[in-house]
């Protein structure tokens, strides 16, 4: 399924350990692990979430284990997923349908569905349909960024989540224990900023396919694992002997809803580009900056989102800003390029395409885009086209 | 080619909106303000308060769509970066505007002095006005309508919604026109809009008579362009819903079915609802597969994009932001995906439909995505007939005649099977 990494990257001893429970994590799209976790306790509860973003501070307070659903990815045989969609539907709700209908989403006791894009919305109704017994809501993020409208309107969202996961478990979301689940959050954001710190300073000792890995346990994972797991990986990977290659350093743009196969991130970085920031699994860290600990968190919630998250193609550039913010992001990581990778018939990503490119042409930044689905199997063109890209770069500094 | 049948109704119609282009086309030099927005819950008599001359995207684009224009707007689009997977009204839209941005009367149409980012029921919206912000220089207002997931409006999205209207987008209106707002012009206004919707809600239902006096998808389309589009809460709306009612009743006590463009359908054999908008590219040729074969479609979900009146919503002069924020709320596909199908069902039911039709187009990921859940359900709870095609909106690459055609007529066979099997 999965194409080695390069031998001086591969990870021994403890570091080899804690990649191997991350690729583990990663491979388990029967989410054995949830099973595994609601084991040890019968009134534990999970509850499943799409991409891109929801607070999982809300059902953490509620006891509840938030729990990332992001497709089947490259690992999924679509049986009956694809007799549910049209053929120019992107590719992550067939598999998701297809994890649904096969019984290996039977661990979660209810779903959210940030909202995203149509394909994600009506995908809700479809999954009360077709699972009528679960908790399914339609998570609305606001649009409208002012605290007494907009914000207002998402604290009642955050109400209502906590409301029916306090439901299932029986605990209650008292200000205080939301504020403590902030300081856990919090503490697993610093954690991840210090892993993409390092990955911008020395993006050789954090390959993308380990880094990825990291992202994605963090959906399935308890946090507090989560994060002891990160600083582990952060600290190891220090003491590792891993070599700088002469690659070009690239930023990804458009791959924060369907994933890209682990697969293909490898080609990319065998073609000759280290990938020193991104937007995969981009909701694990949405908001990356702490979220105040102290007074009304559900308003610390709220005013994270609305002004403190990470600019997405779902969530309407009210500032105008966006090609701002990414041209800042290009120089504060040092990024030679940026890859415009997005999945295909991915509706917020391809209509951001045209205005990103503006902003990158007008800022003289090289960048090339290409498509992916999350079963993406073949990696030739890409892997050339990729390569292409780097040698230019390397070559004259431009493409 | 035959010269297609009119009635009064149709040449008011075409009379109003060729005013309408022509006061766009002299918006400028008559000082008047223009504010491009949307369809789906539109807020057309809150333009109307200050004197605003609306511009609906959508309708340009399915204008030149009808014009054959949309093929080489849409290839432009591409040209410069935009990707063929996504909606064609976007780039349509684009096309058009790099290509002189000429309105279907023939007249340039004004650039926008305001982008009202009004957006029910469609994501792609959001993206659009971003993509339009970009070609022009003027202010964006977003007004966030939440979805209806849980398959209601809780208080707390009217609130966010009034909260909106009343904090954001009224001031921003007054500031754009200069003019302050009347609440009691805005109740007169709505009261014409209750009106004319009652006249509509009586058309659309004469349809469950036999034969049914009108097409309520081909023909549907027509009748519903004033309402949803910029003269709901205009006198002239009223006069237009009172003429077609006029004439639908005549065709009624006459035993008329409905009027096609090769003329009145002699027989009506299969009577359909239909989910999911027209094709615009090749609208008269996709009809004619229809009532060529005595096909009448007598519901659609598709006339209901610009409100649910059937469902009994009126707008309300009582509460006239609360009435506004309901109807953006409230529109077809604002709808989650068990309350569509429960909707298609009843169409189903109560116009005594022998099966339901599927147009499911490829731009359109609002109406499309879940469709072929919605067939299965459909066929589970009704026993009736269940077909299903693909087309485009405006992209005439992606409207296969021979096709749709064979596949229609095989549906047709399969409605005269289930009649023979009882």
């Amino acid at each position: 399924m999965s194409i080695a990494a390069p031998p001086q990257t591969q990870a021994t001893g403890r570091l080899g350990e804690i990649i191997a429970l991350a690729q583990s994590l990663y491979e388990d799209i029967a989410f054995k692990a949830v099973a595994d976790w609601k084991a040890k306790d019968k009134t534990r509860r999970a509850i499943g979430f799409l991409p891109v973003y929801v607070p999982r501070e809300v059902i953490h307070a509620a006891g509840g284990l938030p729990v990332g659903i992001m497709g089947g990815g490259d690992m999924t045989e679509i049986v009956r997923g694809d007799s549910y969609f049209q053929s120019y539907i992107c590719h992550l709700p067939r598999s998701v349908i297809e994890l649904l209908v096969s019984g290996r989403l039977d661990s979660m006791d209810g779903f959210l569905f940030p909202s995203i894009c149509d394909v994600i919305r009506n995908l809700s109704g479809m999954f009360k349909l077709l699972k009528p017994d679960r908790y399914v809501h339609y998570f609305d993020l606001p649009q409208n960024f002012r605290s007494n409208l907009g914000g207002t309107f998402y604290v009642s969202e955050l109400k209502s989540v906590a409301g029916a996961v306090s439901a299932m478990t029986g605990t209650p979301v008292t200000d205080e224990r939301l504020r403590e689940s902030i300081k856990v959050y919090n503490a697993n954001s610093r954690a991840m900023n210090a892993l993409l710190e390092l990955r911008i300073e020395k993006p050789w000792l954090v390959p993308a396919a380990e880094y990825y890995l990291l992202l994605r346990a963090g959906f399935l994972l308890p946090v507090d694992e989560h994060t002891a797991m990160l600083n582990e990986y952060t600290l190891l990977v220090q003491q590792s002997d891993r070599r700088a290659l002469d690659n070009i350093r690239v930023m990804v743009r458009g791959a924060f809803c369907e994933q890209p196969p682990v697969a293909l991130l490898r080609t990319l970085e065998r073609a000759g580009c280290y990938l020193v920031d991104d937007d995969f699994v981009v909701g694990s860290r949405f908001i990356p900056d702490p979220i105040a600990e102290t007074g009304n968190p559900w308003d610390a919630l709220a005013d994270a989102f609305m002004h403190h998250s990470l600019p997405a193609a779902s969530v309407y550039d009210e500032k105008h800003e966006k090609a701002k913010k990414l041209v800042d992001r290009v120089r504060e990581v040092r990024a030679d390029g940026v890859l415009l990778m997005a999945p295909s018939f991915c509706d917020p990503a391809l209509l951001d395409q045209p205005m990103l490119q503006e902003a990158l042409e007008q800022a003289g930044i090289p960048f090339t885009s290409f498509k992916y689905s999350e079963d993406t199997g073949q990696f030739q063109v890409i892997r050339e086209q990729a390569g292409t890209f780097a040698d230019a770069i390397k070559l004259w500094g431009t493409v | 080619m035959t010269t297609a049948i009119k009635d009064a109704s149709q040449d008011r119609q075409k009379t109003m909106i060729a005013e309408h282009f022509g006061k766009l086309s002299r918006a400028k030099e008559d000082g008047r303000k223009v504010v491009y927005t949307f369809v789906p819950g539109n807020l057309t008599e809150l333009l109307l308060n200050f004197d605003l001359l609306p511009v609906l995207p959508e309708i340009n684009a399915l204008q030149s769509g009808m014009r054959g224009k949309t093929g080489d707007y849409i290839q432009l689009a591409e040209k410069s970066g935009h990707s063929e997977d996504v909606c064609t009204y976007v780039k349509a839209d684009i096309g058009m505007l790099k290509s002189g941005n000429i309105g279907p009367t023939g007249e340039k149409l004004p650039d926008p002095d305001l982008l009202l980012l009004s957006y029910t029921g469609c994501f792609t919206f959001l993206k659009w006005f971003e993509l339009l912000r970009e070609e022009y220089d003027c202010p964006v207002v977003m007004l966030h309508v939440p979805y209806q997931g849980d398959g209601k409006i809780t208080g707390e999205m009217r609130d966010y919604v009034v909260g909106q209207i009343r904090d954001v987008l009224i001031p921003e209106l007054e500031k754009l026109s200069g003019k302050k707002f009347d609440e009691d012009r805005l109740r007169e206004d709505l009261k014409r809009s209750a009106k004319a919707e009652d006249d509509l809600v009586w058309v659309l239902e004469s349809a469950k008579h036999k034969p049914s006096p009108i097409d309520a998808y081909f023909g549907g389309v027509y009748y519903i362009g004033p309402i949803f589009t910029s003269f709901r809460g205009t006198e002239d709306a009223v006069d237009y819903y009172q003429l077609l009612r006029g004439e639908i009743e005549e065709r009624l006590a006459q035993g008329l079915g409905p009027i096609t463009p090769d003329g009145v359908m002699e027989e009506e054999k299969y009577r359909i609802v239909v989910e999911g908008p027209p094709n615009w590219t090749s609208f008269r040729e996709f009809w004619k597969m229809f009532h060529s074969e005595g096909a009448v479609v007598v519901a659609s979900s598709y006339t209901k994009v610009g409100g649910l009146y059937d469902r009994g919503f009126r707008h309300d002069p009582d509460d006239p932001i609360g009435t506004l924020a309901d109807y953006s709320m409230g529109c077809y596909t604002n709808l989650n995906l068990p309350d569509r199908i429960d909707l298609l069902e009843k169409y189903i039911t109560d116009y005594d439909a022998d099966g339901f039709l599927i147009n499911s187009v490829k731009s359109c990921n609002s109406f499309s995505a879940g469709q072929l859940l919605i067939l299965r359900e459909l066929e589970k709870r009704t026993g009736r007939a269940g077909g299903f095609i693909e087309s485009d909106l405006v992209d005439p690459r992606y409207f296969s005649a021979a096709n749709i055609k064979n596949r229609l007529e095989s549906y047709f066979q399969m409605i005269e099977a289930k009649r023979t099997k009882g």
